[in-house]
């Protein structure tokens, strides 16, 4: 495909089609469509090709971004593709989810005086090319080394570290405890953000390489972790989110109250929505009140709309202290969800059979910044007032999974539960076991899982052979990059 | 031609560019052309049914292999199954396990869809996942005297904890209840692990009349010491029977079978108020003192599907009827709790 060259100072930030707000928000279908091939090419165009891409270092996997770009831009979309997946297992995934804005996106240079490249919607771009065009390069893998590598949960960390250690010519198991692989991908992320079908797409190139799956096996309550380094020679633990936190108010037990990882686990995971054709029972309510301002709020919050509900925020905090990403906060009220700021949750009001009824809530006003920068709300004297709703979606965050550190008391956690790593080497507290992702971070991007993973994977290969793995280069961070010739 | 109720392809199959028999399913069943059904990623071939009868009327026995739950699995736990991919997750707990065979047996109590869906299943089949061993072992005291009621699917439930507990020396008292002498099972497993096995009926058909809870109150009157009692079954005999122990001042540990959505410690939904502290069935139980959970929250939990329970039950009945030997779709009990049973309270 030719390219003209067009005057890049002009061209505006490419608009993502998406499908409009009053359509969307009666189905469960994708909501950003992707670019068109020539406003792909349009977008890349932009890009200055910086001989110190500061995008790179703002990139936990470090994709090599200009080079892709520039594939994008001479119309070789299959090999920008090719070389996405030199450095991430899930492209299709990433350029759907990333905070790209926050991320390579911050760091462009044209973002300094405009609008930074839309890295993120050209790496979706490239991605989806290549599959729906069978375009895709099987990734070259190292002759067997013989050693054997056991992954545990199958979610972005634990695919990343397979993806890599596959590579380099391991003999790789990934343990996952659910009926299917892919972790938050698949029970957390809704549909509409993120079509399951790229994630099976995903772990299916993954099967491909020969990797081996093996669903509905909980480590820690089946083989413990001692009992695997038997049998393996270095272990990964991405077990990732556990038990849902809750309000700690009263009336949270009732018929009705839901943590937001049940309520989108039976939208996504169980996809209720397709009840009665799968057999998990959707909730019904006239309207649901979600709880907290993180980007699983937002997916909370949309899904009860497309379910047929009012759906209202509840965040204590105002819109600036949000942590969700601005794009998902405007597709949220973009498709009509209300949004309550500066109120906290008192208590829910239920029912003489305990069902809830509603939410007293509290005015907040913002005072003096807190530990964590935000400035803290406080509440307002008498300002309590009542949200009729019949359904609570608590999105306040996770515990870790409990099921693995419990079974292996030698594994250090910290008092919040996750398990002690090295910053570096991802290096848990025992010897050939590794961890990434929620287990050790809390809860966070799937992005910085896959971060942490690849971070793993080159530690545990390094520990397994002694050597850097075949054709690995050090990341750009502490040497720049110079520009990929294309 | 005549009447279009004489020639089922003169049907209209469209309405508004819907397939019919996609919105009325039992439409599907005359030959109406319906849309593809989901075909989900099926990563693993499923779990080889060995065994499967109908022990009691509505109580299904089903031997599965499952050589990783089999191994490692305690008694007190429960596995996840889902009889097809498009199932629901719904806890059974364990009635048997055999580490050498890598077989596993559940009871189930046919209330609802899913359910129905293991009940409709035949040795040879196949189940699309079942993920195991989850909840606590149950921790086995030595040297003292235990007594164990089971009902309903409770009865498989205590066989076991009452194993276990004959195994570390303890003297076990194993009772069974049933609503009459037919639907009593289990006794030569409960006798083989018992020192002594009672048996009550709710109309006196056979051993005493009543409850477990009479049982246990009429062996500490009759001057039995027992340090413990463990009741399993559904949540209304677990509810009677630790009101009936509570002036007895003797602890009485209860499986509880709130509703669960994932089972691994995920999602939160088998949360329970256990002496006002929330805890969450699937990691730290499913065994707690009774004398300390709330009944109440559990019981309004455990009913908060109910209707959908009723409206998901037609979907089992028509893929029985439309496929009777081969099962595609339908079917799960809405039900998603405990241990298959929905007769409680």
């Amino acid at each position: 495909m030719e390219t003209k060259p067009i005057p890049k100072k002009k061209l505006p930030r490419q608009k993502m089609p998406v499908q409009s707000a009053e359509r969307r928000r009666h189905n469960f279908e994708e909501v950003a469509l992707g670019y068109p091939d020539e406003a792909a090419i349009a977008e890349a165009s932009r890009c200055l090709f910086c001989k110190v891409p500061h995008c790179v270092e703002g990139c936990p996997v470090n994709i090599d971004i200009p080079g892709f770009v520039k594939f994008v831009l001479e119309g070789k979309f299959a090999e920008a593709a090719a070389r996405l997946k030199e450095q991430t297992a899930l492209p299709a995934v990433c350029g759907r989810v990333c905070p790209q804005e926050t991320q390579c996106e911050a760091r462009c240079a044209l973002g300094i005086k405009g609008e930074s490249v839309a890295i993120g919607r050209l790496e979706r771009f490239a991605a989806d090319y290549a599959r729906d065009h069978g375009a895709e390069l099987p990734p070259e893998i190292a002759p067997n080394t013989g050693k054997k590598v056991a992954v545990i949960g199958c979610g972005p960390a634990g695919i990343t570290v397979a993806g890599d250690m596959r590579r380099w010519g391991h003999e790789v198991t990934i343990f996952e405890a659910l009926h299917l692989p892919g972790g938050v991908l698949m029970y957390g992320i809704p549909e509409f953000r993120l079509p399951k079908e790229f994630v099976e797409h995903e772990v299916r190139s993954l099967l491909d390489m020969g990797v081996t799956l093996k669903l509905d096996y909980v480590i820690g309550m089946s083989e413990t972790i001692d009992q695997l380094l038997e049998k393996f020679d270095s272990v990964f633990i991405g077990t990732g989110a556990g038990l849902p936190q809750f309000l700690g108010i009263p009336g949270e037990n009732a018929v009705g109250v839901f943590s937001a990882n049940e309520f989108l686990t039976r939208f996504t995971l169980m996809k209720a929505y397709d009840f009665p054709n799968h057999a998990t029972v959707p909730i019904r309510a006239r309207r649901i009140i979600t709880v907290g301002g993180g980007n699983v709020a937002m997916d909370s919050a949309r899904v009860a709309l497309r379910i047929g509900a009012e759906s209202v925020i509840v965040y204590r905090r105002s819109r600036a202290e949000m942590p969700a990403r601005a794009e998902e906060i405007h597709h949220a009220e973009e498709e009509g969800v209300a949004m309550n700021l500066l109120t906290a949750p008192v208590r829910i009001v239920t029912d003489e059979a305990n069902r809830v009824t509603g939410m007293e809530c509290l005015k907040m006003e913002l005072g003096e910044p807190d530990a964590s920068g935000r400035r803290r709300p406080v509440p307002l004297k008498g300002s309590e007032f009542l949200i009729p709703a019949d359904a609570v979606v608590v999105s306040i965050g996770n515990s870790p999974n409990p099921l693995v550190s419990r079974t292996s008391p030698d594994l250090k956690t910290t008092k919040w539960g996750t398990l002690v790593a090295d910053e570096a080497t991802m290096a848990t507290s025992k010897r050939r076991v590794y961890a990434g992702g929620d287990i050790v971070s809390g809860a966070a991007t799937v992005i910085s899982a896959m971060g942490q993973a690849k971070k793993a994977a080159l530690a545990m290969h390094r520990d397994l052979m002694g050597v850097d793995p075949p054709g690995w280069v050090a990341p750009p961070v502490a040497k720049p990059k110079p520009t990929p010739k294309g | 031609m005549g009447s279009p109720r004489d020639d089922l392809k003169a049907l209209p199959t469209r309405f508004r560019g819907h397939l019919l028999a996609d919105i009325v399913v039992a439409l599907d069943a005359l030959g109406l052309p319906s849309s593809p059904k989901p075909q989900p990623v099926a990563s693993t071939e499923g779990f080889l049914v060995v065994a499967k009868r109908e022990i009691v009327p509505n109580f299904h026995l089903l031997e599965l292999e499952v050589p990783q739950v089999a191994r490692f699995a305690k008694a007190g736990q429960f596995v996840i199954v889902m009889p097809k991919a498009t199932s629901e997750r719904t806890p059974y707990t364990l009635g048997d396990w055999n580490a050498e065979k890598g077989t596993i047996t559940i009871v189930v109590e046919e209330v609802g869809r899913s359910s129905r869906e293991l009940a409709l299943l035949r040795a040879g089949d196949r189940v699309a996942h079942v993920t195991g061993p989850l909840g606590s072992a149950y921790p086995i005291p030595t040297g003292t005297t235990v007594a164990l009621g089971g009902g309903c699917y409770g009865v498989a439930a205590i066989h076991p904890i009452a194993r276990a507990l004959k195994q570390a020396g303890n003297r076990v008292i194993g009772v069974i209840e049933g609503c009459s002498d037919f639907s009593i099972y289990f006794e030569k497993e409960l006798e083989a692990v018992c020192d002594e096995v009672r048996y009550v009926t709710k109309d006196g058909s056979r051993g005493m009349k009543g409850g477990v809870g009479e049982v246990f109150v009429d062996l500490v009157s009759s001057g039995v010491k027992v340090d413990r009692f463990v009741a399993i079954g559904c949540t209304f005999m677990m509810m009677l029977t630790s009101e009936a122990t509570r002036t007895l001042n003797i602890r009485t540990d209860v499986a509880l079978n709130p509703i669960m959505v994932d089972g691994t410690g995920m999602c939160g939904a088998c949360r329970l108020s256990i002496d006002g502290e929330t805890k969450f069935a699937c990691v730290d139980g499913p065994i707690f003192d009774g004398h300390k959970v709330d009944w109440q929250e559990l019981s309004y939990r455990r009913g908060a599907y109910a209707l959908d329970e009723i409206d998901a039950l037609p979907q089992g009945a028509r893929a029985a009827v439309a496929h009777p030997l081969h099962l595609e779709h339908g079917a799960a009990h809405a039900c998603a709790s405990g241990v298959g049973c929905g007769t409680d309270g």
